[in-house]
């Protein structure tokens, strides 16, 4: 099989092309993948630029965060960019999508009505997780080649296929390939502990794809996976588990062939200048309007809070050197102060902005 | 705050206590909890074992987990044993454990068979709840050793699987029944002959389902699934059927004895938005099983140091405006950390008001935020002595 060039750069007029069109954003649980996701899927929508948001565990967690309604399976405009783009989001779940697969590889709709009459879909679920996660990608990767003109690859099995795309479409620059439907497509992926499993780059998936049919749709996924229009995205926090999660999940995807991408240091907290004594502090406060005995009080508190900080950005610090020596640029976003509102999100959404590469 | 404050020490205290089980969404330090929880009861004089799962390597260490079978409940060391009691910890391993049942139901060649299946890796490591199943059957197990006094403990604190859902821990032993009990695994239970895969069945349990449906899925799943795949499906099913089946039991009466007094949930949650939902559902599913629980834990929380604890956030800014008019910069800083602090321990709060609303039926303890993770046992002591302050 000639090697698949997976995407062309994009073809968008206003700006530089970006290489990366696919963005996998993974990390261990609750260390910010769907924040960051979010936030990146906002960062990425700027000038006009059309960003697809892909949810695939069914939490919800997009639309909670851009506190919108539930995601239907299908993709709807959630937001506008940070720069004047669209993010549109699509929650992708294993029925809608084995439906589809079913009807679009095999024309066969109706058989799969009788597939879930007998359970297949939950039994897919339970005993080939593998399958599961195929079909969740597969839809991913289909709506990364969709162009505008509603051409497409056959979706995977004959990736080749769209490598001559017709350029009698309109929309494109003269004798230029038609537009992608989206400039990129960005990913909330399973938590690291799971990625390389959903992703189909284990073992795992060889053994149970064993020569099926789903095999070619694995193997199409896997190419574009593999080149560098995907980058895999590592979110991480500042503590010990995360970090060690993290450093691990590099080496295995290094070790697949996945391009990595961004090291995300999230929640990094502000740091603060050197704790003066309490004795530095209490008077201030006094000439500041407050009373002496109170000043004493808020003085030593505030004295402790400064300390604790101290050592905690003392840790962070040193997770931070771990994170920068796995060789992959880190980008910082800080920890918002209070409950992460939209506003706070943005505030994420422009800090990435600064440092995607 | 509503809720009663938890009378930890009175629960740790009472003999009748026998089991604990730790649950809440991912990361949010139900280990941690665990282990703490564990640490304290021991040093009060309990016999204690305690399962993690998942903990972190540092932890582990402290807990003495690191090198080989650790599976195995082992003594911790640096717990006081002043009042009589000790701890012993180990680290749940899903795969040993499934392994296990395997080779207790079957006959060696079976079993060794069926752990060669190809299918049965992904299933051991990845069955969406495997780790739950055998969360269940190590805390029976564990259980079973204290009722019988052979083992060197009379309390088990159970950590849970950081799962998708905090719920599947305890719906894996009904959600593993309804996975036997499907038509489809029905079908794929009943052998054929392995050449032609799932399109021989129909003929065999053509009494049963409708052969034009049964039909159809066997040419749709043979096609799409390949015929390799579902004889080996196939055959786990096959195999795994008798393990489960028995394992089915036992989990079904571990559960019930999680209903009986003696056994208590702690759930545990961080004080933000997603988790504590997740700690919502948590409650009212176990007020709806009449599960008793014990306490909501709202770990990592933001506590203002007591001299500052009054200070709003908003005076914390005018303050450190004024400060910094006056050249105090580095007092200023202080200033501003607290209000930022501030900001996070009302939003905090604000959330887990929300969240209990009308819920108001369990204790409440909070465990502040410690500067660095809790990886040894003054850490572990420090999070107990919060819980039980609270
Ligand atoms: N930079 C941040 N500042 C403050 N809170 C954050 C930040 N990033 C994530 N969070 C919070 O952390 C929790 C977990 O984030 P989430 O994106 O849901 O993680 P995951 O998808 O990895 O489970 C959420 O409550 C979220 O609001
Ligand atoms: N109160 C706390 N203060 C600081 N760090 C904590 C606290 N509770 C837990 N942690 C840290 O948070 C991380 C996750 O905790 P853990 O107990 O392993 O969570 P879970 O078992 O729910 O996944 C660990 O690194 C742990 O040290
Ligand atoms: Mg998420
Ligand atoms: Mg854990």
């Amino acid at each position: 099989m000639p090697a698949d060039t997976a995407a062309p750069a994009p073809t968008h007029p206003d700006g530089p092309a970006d290489p990366v069109r696919l963005h996998v954003v993974t990390g261990k649980g609750g260390t910010g993948k769907t924040t960051v996701a979010t936030a990146l899927a906002l960062a990425l929508a700027r000038e006009g630029r059309r960003v697809l948001l892909c949810e695939v565990e069914g939490r919800q967690g997009v639309a909670r965060l851009l506190e919108v309604d539930d995601l239907p399976p299908r993709e709807t405009e959630v937001a506008e960019g940070a720069g004047g783009g669209q993010v549109v989001a699509l929650a992708v779940e294993p029925r809608s999508a084995l439906l589809l697969y079913l009807d679009t590889f095999y024309r066969l709709g109706r058989a799969g009505a009788a597939l879930e009459k007998v359970g297949a879909v939950d039994f897919i679920t339970a005993v080939a997780p593998g399958l599961r996660d195929i079909l969740l990608v597969g839809m991913v990767y289909e709506a990364t080649r969709r162009r505008v003109d509603g051409t497409r690859g056959s979706g995977g099995t004959e990736p080749e296929a769209d490598q001559a795309p017709d350029p009698a479409h309109g929309g494109a620059p003269a004798g230029g390939p038609v537009p992608w439907t989206y400039d990129a497509v960005v990913l909330d992926a399973p938590p690291t502990g799971r990625i390389s499993a959903f992703l189909g780059i284990g073992d795992e998936l060889a053994t149970l794809a064993g020569g099926g049919p789903i095999a070619g749709q694995a193997a199409s996924v896997a190419r574009l996976l593999r080149s560098p229009a995907t980058a895999v995205h590592l979110v991480s926090l500042l503590e010990d588990l995360p970090v060690q999660e993290t450093v691990e999940a590099a080496a295995e995807l290094a070790e697949a062939g996945l391009p990595l991408g961004l090291v995300v240091a999230n929640r990094v907290l502000r740091p603060v200048p050197p704790v003066p004594a309490d004795a530095e502090v209490a008077p201030a406060l006094e000439e500041a309007g407050m009373a002496a005995g109170p000043a004493r009080e808020v003085a030593a508190g505030v004295v402790d809070q400064g300390a604790a900080r101290a050592l905690a950005v003392t840790a962070q610090q040193r997770h931070r050197e771990a994170l920068a020596g796995l060789g992959q640029p880190v980008a910082d976003l800080h920890q918002v102060p209070g409950a992460l509102d939209l506003a706070g999100l943005y505030a994420l959404a422009d800090r990435l902005g600064e440092q995607l590469p | 705050m509503t809720a009663a404050a938890w009378a930890l020490d009175a629960l740790l205290d009472d003999p009748a206590t026998r089991t604990l089980i730790c649950c809440g969404s991912g990361g949010v330090g139900k280990t941690t909890t665990a282990a703490a929880l564990a640490v304290r009861a021991a040093e009060r004089g309990r016999r204690v074992v305690v399962l993690t799962v998942d903990p972190s390597r540092r932890l582990a260490q402290a807990l003495g987990l690191v090198d080989g079978g650790t599976a195995e409940p082992r003594p911790v060391a640096g717990v006081s044993t002043g009042a009589g009691g000790s701890l012993h910890a180990a680290v749940l391993d899903a795969r040993a454990t499934l392994d296990a049942l395997v080779d207790d139901a079957l006959p060696p060649e079976r079993a060794a068979q069926l752990k060669r299946n190809p299918v049965y890796g992904s299933v051991a490591g990845s069955f969406s709840g495997t780790q739950e199943y055998m969360a269940m059957e190590r805390l029976g197990q564990l259980r079973e050793a204290a009722l019988s006094g052979e083992a060197p403990w009379e309390l088990v604190v159970v950590d849970t699987p950081p799962s998708r859902s905090a719920l599947d821990f305890i719906d894996a032993p009904a959600r593993l029944g309804r996975f036997l009990d499907g038509r489809l695994v029905t079908l794929l239970r009943r052998p054929s002959t392995p050449r032609a895969g799932l399109a021989a069945v129909p003929a065999a349990v053509a009494g049963r389902v409708t052969s034009s449906i049964t039909g159809g899925v066997a040419a749709v799943m043979d096609k799409v699934l390949g015929g390799a795949l579902l004889r080996d499906v196939q055959a786990l099913v096959q195999g795994l059927d008798v393990v489960f089946g028995g394992f089915q039991q036992r989990a079904l009466t571990t559960s019930a004895a999680l209903a009986a007094p003696g056994s208590a949930f702690v759930v545990v949650t961080a004080a933000e938005a997603d988790a504590l939902a997740e700690a919502r559902f948590l409650l009212e599913r176990l007020a709806r099983d009449r599960l008793p629980t014990a306490a909501l834990v709202v770990n990592r929380a933001t506590v203002l140091a007591p001299g500052a604890a009054h200070l709003g956030a908003e005076e914390a800014g005018r303050l450190a405006a004024v400060l910094e008019a006056a050249g105090h910069d580095r007092a200023a800083a202080l200033l501003r950390l607290h209000a930022e602090l501030a900001l996070t321990a009302a939003a905090e709060a604000a959330a887990v008001q929300g969240l209990l609303g009308d819920h108001d039926a369990a204790a409440v303890a909070t465990a502040a935020a410690r500067p660095v993770d809790v990886h040894d046992v003054v850490a572990l002591r420090e999070v107990a002595a919060d819980l039980a302050r609270s």
